[in-house]
């Protein structure tokens, strides 16, 4: 019964995420309403860690395979794109690349001088 | 024989999954960054689907079990994020500050870019949600008057082009704390890159999941201001 009440709990929460776009008039999905659920749930201990554990576990694992028809669907919007396709492969790749760098050091950066200066106090 | 990948129920499943070990097994024998099984995958894809005479959605039909999955396991990233939950509370500062330059980069680069191409604001506002999770992303395209069939089309490209290059250049620009690794990933790539990120540490995946959440929410009010910025 352990899977089928994981699997029930992690349902019911993305229910009540796809509840809450159709109520809401934010442009928030399901989704991002569903992990603030669970997120709170554990935090709150109304739902326990080992509730949802290896049901999370298993379909995070799988969870780049979820990516491939989304994917593999981009051929049908080929038709719309390629008049700007330059500038839309430019624009996207450079400024994924630029992004995590920029991201990732400053948090790096606000680590090493949170922890230096925890060192002098 | 088309007629039996018609009416089978497993071969998108099973054909998505295929794929995919392929590309696993290919990264585990060259590990280059460009042997990225989810690259890979879709490349099969796309290429069986176009050597062979079934129709695209014929598959994307039979691979709807596992896009049916895609919520729920989104969901599940608050269970990593939980579990570093005192990881981040010693490093909150760090983490908004650095996802909130990553958002702000984001917009920033876009608009000089889309400059600098001479993009109508259409094409220009389709890009400016590029690093955030499909569903917002396609939610502020529409909002502002983008063209969303290509806002879905980038915001995968961004995600596989994460997938692909997180590690390459994590090495390249030196970023070794976990922490700031998973936010790295997180805030440029979304749900894609944060797929890797869970492959390279727990702590870079719950971050990772973190970055989604807060870089989707401020990319939502950053978008609506950038898109006044350019007419």
């Amino acid at each position: 019964m352990k899977f089928l009440k994981q699997f029930g709990i992690i349902l019911l929460i993305s229910f009540i995420g796809e509840l809450l776009y159709t109520l809401l008039p934010f442009p928030v999905p399901a989704s991002i309403y569903g992990i603030m659920i669970l997120f709170l749930c554990l935090q709150t201990g109304l739902v326990r860690l080992d509730a949802v554990k290896e049901t999370s576990d298993f379909l995070i694992e799988i969870m780049p395979v979820m990516f491939v028809p989304a994917a593999a669907g981009l051929m049908d919007s080929w038709q719309a794109m390629k008049e700007d396709i330059v500038a839309y492969a430019v624009i996207t790749a450079l400024t994924t690349c630029l992004v995590m760098i920029v991201s990732g050091r400053v948090v790096q950066f606000g680590i090493q001088f949170g922890m230096r200066r925890d060192r002098h106090e | 024989m088309s007629e039996f990948f018609e009416t089978s129920v497993f071969f998108g499943v099973l054909f998505s999954i295929l794929s995919y070990g392929i590309g696993v097994l290919l990264k585990k024998k060259w590990k280059l960054a460009v042997c990225n099984p989810l690259l890979i995958a879709v490349v099969l894809v796309i290429l069986f689907l176009a050597v062979s005479d079934i129709d695209s959605s014929v598959y994307q039909e039979g691979a709807k079990p596992i896009s049916f999955l895609l919520t729920p396991a989104t969901v599940c990233l608050a269970v990593p994020l939980y579990e570093q939950m005192e990881l981040l509370k010693k490093n909150y500062k760090a983490v908004l500050i650095g996802i909130f330059c990553g958002v702000l980069t984001s917009l920033a680069s876009i608009w000089l870019l889309a400059f600098l191409f001479e993009l109508d604001h259409a094409s220009y506002v389709t890009l400016l949600p590029k690093s955030i999770t499909t569903a917002i992303g396609m939610g502020v395209s529409q909002e502002l008057g983008g063209y969303v069939s290509v806002t879905v089309a980038v915001i995968i490209v961004t995600g596989v082009i994460g997938n692909m290059f997180a590690e390459t250049i994590c090495r390249i620009f030196k970023i070794h704390d976990p922490i700031a690794r998973g936010i790295a990933i997180g805030a440029s790539s979304h749900a894609i890159g944060t797929a890797k990120a869970m492959e390279l540490g727990e702590v870079e995946g719950a971050m990772s999941s973190l970055s989604i959440v807060v870089s989707g929410i401020l990319t939502v009010i950053g978008a609506s201001l950038f898109a006044k910025f350019m007419v």
